[in-house]
């Protein structure tokens, strides 16, 4: 088998014999995920220049489409994004303010591009938080009771709502969500509120405000968990189905231990490692899941800021966030890769 | 791989005269493309090339899939539902009167609920949802596909070369296909179609560059599996070119999963199409499911309760990607006998 290994596989392979002889092999590990992180980092920041300022032919003119623009006020715009410097320099100069943490002005807003994704990122990280959380929970109780007696009707219907869940657009159930539950259809009264992360009229004080925030965030963190759960819920399924004929489960049934107790202690934390490093793989889904979800609920993150920018479009601000939503996810896999490794010495890395 | 041999052990031991073949091998191509009838009598037949037994041999292998398909009886609803579908697209102008889809000939009121003149109700402007889901399913339809058919090609074409040459170039190759497997592929799709003029032909270009990854590491990993079989190597020995190699030995054994994993890749591209057109970066001037829950959006449609305006095409976009969702899972279990039984 050796000659039809490739290259980074066979590298897995030789890592992994130092790491049983010795502490060299971990450390090459780490250093060639890092590397890796490195290389996909600066290929983000390289097509941060060439989507935005090299594709479109002349950026001012695909931001002032479909408006009556003046021939002055397009070359301030252009002298205003340094697009009538030289394309090297206006790459060094874009290379530098991406280091510097400066991501340009944003046309729209007329303010630093950091500045608006600083405001915006916190209320995502609060949706996204607390929504794969959620699912994690649910992904892994469901795919734990799917697996433990498969082919049983539990695990059918579990399965079955988990592919038409997956087969559900994001902003579609969101839609119907909003719709049913903060408009009201028929008997159904408006329950929660229809968009946004506060209400004006909250009484001062810190419990209201948190209470006020929880309220806005039920039906955008339901909408969310819907969409992502089921990646868990198949991942856990299939791997403790793989777990489910290992010796030690029949040693630790033959010492006479309790059907529940052999899948609490022996079973799920075998079968939870694949899960664990999963979470920070998915974030990439959760990154797509928030744009439609605040878009539907008017959450005021980055997905809404994105999506605002678009029918702009203002193409530094969606310039800024595309930097930052990918070098997020880029850097979360680095997460996981590292983690994959850490929790579970017998995955060999691939 | 007991009934694919047998029609080599019949060609090493066929000293009887091709009587009966004799008649059939001017259509030898054809009887291995239509398998139930000519596997029968084409195995007793002697003197056939081995193109021809290649053929034949493909069409035993399908038949056996297609009965292994058929008895899987979520597949067979899946298939059935988009039979159903892809007819009723096709037929959509002759079936209907596109001009109702024209806003300055629409005479209902707006937001009008269901009634005997108007099924499913009406839009905004006062137009059938009847009429616009079903001709929103061919632009929802169409792009799906095509973009399905860019990003296989290119995920094919990736992974095939990375485990054909190795070396460096796999290294490259590889390494492009793991940062955009990172990128989250909607970000980078919704930038694409942002700098790009809006259209169905940019939606297409957006989706076929952002979801090849998985097919390309899917392709690879099948590509490193046949290339290490003993036929590849005579072949190599006899002097084949890359180009051979590639063309006559690699594909044919890797294009069944290519083909399994195509029917997944619909079902991600009819989401990626509705979600595109939903943020406003599709065609303005065609009607899409994407576009259709778009203006619902815009409208007040939802917090006017329109909930006819709501359903229909996000139903339509379910049944498509659940019914796609289907077909390649039951296709895979063929494709993957380990599966069988899980």
């Amino acid at each position: 088998m050796s000659d039809v290994l490739a290259p980074s596989e066979s590298l897995g392979d030789a890592q992994d014999s130092e790491g049983r002889s010795g502490g060299g092999g971990l450390v090459r590990y780490v250093a060639s995920k890092i590397a890796g992180a490195i290389t996909s980092l600066v290929l983000v920041i390289l097509l941060g220049f060439f989507l935005f300022r090299v594709l479109p032919g002349d950026p001012v003119q695909t931001m002032t489409r479909g408006r009556a623009v003046s021939p002055e006020q397009i070359a301030e715009l252009r002298e205003r994004f340094g697009l009538d410097l030289p394309l090297w320099q206006q790459f060094l100069d874009y290379l530098f303010g991406v280091l510097r943490g400066d991501l340009g002005v944003s046309y729209f807003y007329s303010r630093p591009v950091s500045d608006l994704i600083a405001e915006r990122f916190w209320p995502t990280v609060l949706l996204a938080g607390s929504a794969t959380i959620l699912a994690v929970l649910l992904g892994i109780w469901l795919g734990t009771r799917s697996a433990w007696r498969h082919g049983s009707r539990f695990d059918k219907t579990a399965t079955g709502v988990a592919l038409t869940l997956w087969s559900v657009p994001t902003f579609w159930l969101g839609l119907i969500v909003l719709m049913v539950f903060a408009v009201g259809v028929g008997p159904i009264p408006g329950m929660f509120p229809t968009g946004g992360i506060t209400s004006p009229d909250t009484p001062p004080g810190v419990i209201p405000y948190v209470l006020d925030v929880a309220h806005h965030l039920v039906l955008p963190c339901i909408t969310m968990v819907a969409v992502i759960f089921a990646q868990y819920q198949m991942v856990m399924r299939s791997s403790l189905l793989e777990e489910m004929g290992a010796d030690y489960l029949t040693t630790a049934r033959a010492k006479g231990l309790r059907d529940d107790l052999v899948r609490r202690r022996h079973a799920v934390p075998n079968a939870m490692l694949p899960t664990v490093t999963l979470i920070f793989l998915h974030l990439g889904l959760v990154v797509s899941g928030a744009i439609m979800v605040e878009t539907v609920f008017s959450w005021p993150g980055l997905g809404l800021l994105t999506y605002q920018a678009l029918d702009v479009p203002d193409l530094p601000l969606l310039q800024g966030t595309f930097i930052v939503l990918a070098g997020a996810v880029v850097a979360m896999n680095l997460v996981a890769d590292l983690l994959y490794r850490f929790l579970d010495p017998r995955v060999r890395a691939s | 791989m007991t009934e694919t041999r047998s029609p080599s052990d019949d060609g090493v031991s066929a000293g009887r005269p091709a009587g009966s073949g004799g008649a059939a091998s001017g259509g030898v191509r054809q009887g291995g493309a239509a398998p139930g009838g000519a596997q029968p009598g084409g195995s007793r037949e002697g003197r056939r090339g081995p193109r021809a037994i290649a053929w034949a041999r493909r069409g035993q292998a399908f038949a056996k899939g297609w009965a292994s398909f058929r008895s899987q009886r979520a597949g067979l609803v899946g298939l059935i539902a988009l039979a159903v579908i892809a007819l009723l697209a096709v037929a959509a102008p002759l079936l209907t009167d596109a001009s109702g889809l024209d806003v300055t000939q629409a005479t209902a009121d707006r937001l009008e609920p269901p009634s005997m003149r108007y099924w499913l109700g009406t839009d905004e402007n006062g137009r059938s949802v009847l009429l616009l889901t079903w001709w929103g399913a061919r632009i929802s339809l169409l792009v799906g596909l095509a973009a399905t058919v860019l990003s296989v090609g290119i995920g094919t074409l990736v992974g095939v070369l990375a485990a054909h040459f190795g070396g460096v170039t796999s290294a490259m190759l590889m390494r492009i296909t793991d940062f955009f497997l990172v990128v989250p592929s909607l970000v980078l799709a919704i930038a694409l179609s942002t700098v790009l003029a809006r259209g169905v032909g940019t939606i297409v270009l957006a989706i076929g560059l952002t979801a090849w990854p998985t097919t390309a590491r899917l392709v690879r990993a099948q590509t490193l599996a046949v290339e290490a079989r003993p036929y590849i190597e005579r072949a190599k020995a006899l002097g084949a070119g890359h180009g051979h190699l590639i063309g006559s030995h690699v594909l044919p054994g890797v294009l069944p999963l290519v083909f399994a994993n195509t029917t997944l890749a619909v079902a991600s591209a009819v989401i990626a199409e509705s979600t595109l057109s939903f943020l406003g970066l599709g065609d303005p001037t065609q009607v899409s499911w994407g576009a259709m829950l778009k203006s619902a959006m815009d409208t007040g449609a939802v917090t006017g309760g329109a909930w006819w305006y709501l359903l229909p095409p996000g139903l339509g976009i379910v049944t498509v990607v659940l019914a796609f969702t289907l077909c390649g899972r039951a296709l895979e279990t063929v494709l993957n006998p380990r599966l069988r039984g899980r």
